[in-house]
């Protein structure tokens, strides 16, 4: 018998038609937009003189440019502004579902998909955002793509993507404490390096990914992208179907029974083959930090920066530039390193379980003089769990303020920019030259790395601050 | 709708060495507010081609006077990082039509195929050779023949024959689009739903 990989199964029967010698025309089951990608998509249309084919499958909200502080109010920046309300515009036209600014449901994209109960296990999902590969934590085959492909989808729910090569990460053992599933992916991707995975899909799998809850799920696959891969995704199990009853928005006409018996069938078969397959052990993997300007270059938050002994000479005129950037010097450790900001929020890291975690260690202590901290929740939804919970309080109580959803400084397309020269311990998920704003210097790393950053000022272990 | 035609090639080359190039070097996210598709050349690698005053820095390939030409030559995984087609707009607005690297990222790689930009991929060793004749001797010469699927280097004769998916290729020969072609085929997505609704009623 044919044996198939998850990614084949979902792949396969979405499949509407193959070009011989060229892409195959997938069917996408779910279409988010947002307002930075989405206007020249639409511009397209009416250029065309054609509609959105099936307005339904689309959701929209706002998150990219939008402000975190004053939602109330009209945004400051004109061309923000502008981008909005043509979105708000365009999807009133064409019969678009929108979550705009104090929306209840507003959030950053790939936040409010899946706790929203639109992301489901076997769908194909499609957003003009890179790490639109979070939703495939659900067992999706879920991708960024561009905005002709976003044209292409509002105008015929389908896209032209040619079936890229399978890649199975396995990540067995377990994790020591301390270690979140952020340092688990910021780990393999600094193995794997910032281009390594092009042109592949990686399923991941393992004890490890296993034990994960969803919300960390999601982090896992959000940073597929990060090492050049297309997407990722984690094949659906008990936390899956946990996590989807319990959404209160999930319709209850849903057919529970035969949907679970669908999902449960949503596994790689026993010796499907990939292209490449990778092992990682749980027990190895330290709290991470990066030290340089692509993700790839992570480390452990004990270790020291590579020499460039230890880098390749084709390498070495682009790594001593990127340390160069950073302020950084080859061979260098750095704990104990002065921090400016910190960043909790983003696609990555801005769910109620990364909150929780951040809480849990600034509890009981104080923000450190030198530290302006930009606290984002991800959502409408994650900002009402953080008050319900009273996390809110413990952070307020330690000098942190809650913002309002968005992403906020991850890309800092908004006010929430990190000024040139300043250090950034960042839960985000890109660490490029000026991505936090021109000039900023970013440090990725787990919710709880960055709390021990806030506290102390200076890069610390958390493993320091955890009972 | 019609894109530009690429056929033949023939241009001069401007050089950028460096590694792993994202889309937030080529196009900085503060620059992605506008809702068209025009003017975004001008904020091209904005932040490396001009200081925090906004003066022009002198050392940047875009400011060398030396460097001119419709093929930027990068370093390996180009256009790595965002989504954002606004990267491939940018270096098309500024004037190029041809990016040579040893390796580029996904969806990039997409982008520039959906606006006519012609990715070219060769080896890591004829890129390293290109970047170094391009410093040498900057007004070489360079043609990328697409019909040919070839890039030789029109002093030396020096060529390689590049990959490009068949079905793309026509596409950047005739100036066709994605969108048309899907457009022409909404029957058969028409079928397919119903097909997958009677499949999800038994």
């Amino acid at each position: 018998m044919e044996t198939k990989t998850l990614f084949d199964k979902i792949w396969d029967s979405h499949v509407v038609k193959s070009i011989e010698g060229g892409p195959d025309v997938i069917y996408i089951d779910q279409h988010y937009i947002h307002e930075v990608t989405s206007p020249q998509a639409f511009n397209g249309l009416i250029q065309r003189g054609i509609p959105v084919f099936r307005p339904e499958k689309t959701l929209a909200t706002a998150d990219h440019n939008t402000p975190t502080l004053n939602q109330d109010k009209p945004i400051r920046e004109e061309l923000s502004r502008n981008q909005v309300e043509k979105l708000a515009e365009n999807c009133k036209k064409y019969g678009i579902e929108y979550f705009g600014l104090n929306h209840g449901k507003n959030g950053i994209v790939h936040v409010i998909g899946p706790e929203l109960g639109y992301t489901r296990p076997g769908m194909t999902i499609v957003c003009g955002d890179s790490h639109t590969s979070t939703h495939g934590a659900f067992g999706t085959i879920a991708f960024g793509i561009g905005t002709s492909e976003v044209e292409m989808v509002l105008a015929t729910q389908c896209i032209l993507q040619p079936k890229p090569k399978k890649m199975r990460i396995t990540i067995n053992g377990k994790l020591h404490k301390g270690v979140t599933s952020k340092d688990v992916i910021m780990h393999v991707i600094s193995q794997v390096s910032t281009g390594g995975a092009t042109g592949y899909f990686v399923e991941y799998t393992g004890q490890v990914i296993k034990s994960l809850s969803m919300e960390g799920r999601m982090t896992i696959c959000n940073m597929s992208i990060e090492m050049g891969a297309r997407g990722g995704l984690i094949a659906p199990d008990e936390t899956t179907y946990k996590y989807l009853e319990g959404l209160p928005s999930i319709p209850d006409s849903f057919d529970w029974t035969s949907l679970l018996l669908k999902w449960k069938e949503m596994n790689s078969d026993q010796g499907a083959e990939f292209d490449r397959d990778l092992e990682f052990k749980g027990d190895n993997i330290k709290p991470m930090i990066t030290f340089g300007t692509n993700p790839g270059m992570g480390m452990a938050i004990d270790d020291s920066i590579p020499t460039t002994d230890d880098v390749s000479s084709e390498v070495s005129a682009s790594f001593l530039k990127s340390l160069d950037y950073m302020g950084f010097v080859p061979g260098m450790k750095l704990l104990g390193h002065p921090v400016d900001y910190v960043f909790l929020g983003s696609c990555t890291n801005g769910r109620i379980e990364d909150f929780r975690s951040f809480a849990q260690l600034v509890k009981g202590r104080k923000k450190a003089s030198n530290i302006t901290a930009l606290i984002v929740p991800g959502s409408k939804a994650v900002e009402r769990q953080v008050i319900d919970e009273g996390l809110d309080k413990i952070l307020r109580k330690a000098g942190f303020e809650l913002r309002q959803p968005g992403c906020s400084s991850c890309l800092a397309m908004n006010e929430d920019k990190i000024p040139a020269g300043k250090y950034a311990v960042s839960t985000s998920n890109r660490n490029f030259e000026g991505r936090q704003g021109p000039g900023s210097r970013t440090l990725l790393a787990s919710p709880l790395t960055a709390a021990a950053a806030a506290i102390t000022g200076r890069i610390s272990d958390p493993r320091e601050f955890i009972d | 709708m019609a894109k530009e035609k690429f056929n033949i090639l023939e241009s001069a080359c401007v050089p950028l060495p460096l590694e792993n190039v994202d889309t937030d070097q080529i196009i900085p996210a503060r620059f992605l507010s506008a809702t068209t598709r025009e003017g975004f050349g001008g904020n091209l690698f904005r932040d490396w081609r001009y200081d925090k005053s906004g003066n022009k820095n002198m050392e940047f390939v875009l400011n060398d006077n030396k460097y001119s030409g419709k093929i930027l030559v990068a370093g390996k995984n180009f256009g790595s990082g965002s989504s954002r087609e606004h990267a491939v707009w940018a270096i098309y607005d500024y004037g190029f039509r041809a990016v040579v690297s040893s390796f580029f990222a996904d969806i990039f790689k997409n982008n520039a195929l959906n606006n006519g930009l012609l990715p070219v991929v060769v080896p890591e060793k004829f890129l390293q050779n290109l970047l170094s004749l391009i410093k040498r001797k900057p007004d070489s010469l360079v043609s990328i023949d697409l019909e040919k699927q070839s890039l030789t280097v029109i002093a030396s004769g020096e060529s390689v024959i590049f990959e490009i998916n068949p079905y793309k290729k026509e596409c950047m020969l005739k100036g066709l689009d994605d969108i048309d072609y899907l457009l022409s085929i909404k029957d058969l997505v028409t079928s397919f739903e119903n097909k997958k609704k009677r499949e999800n009623e038994n």
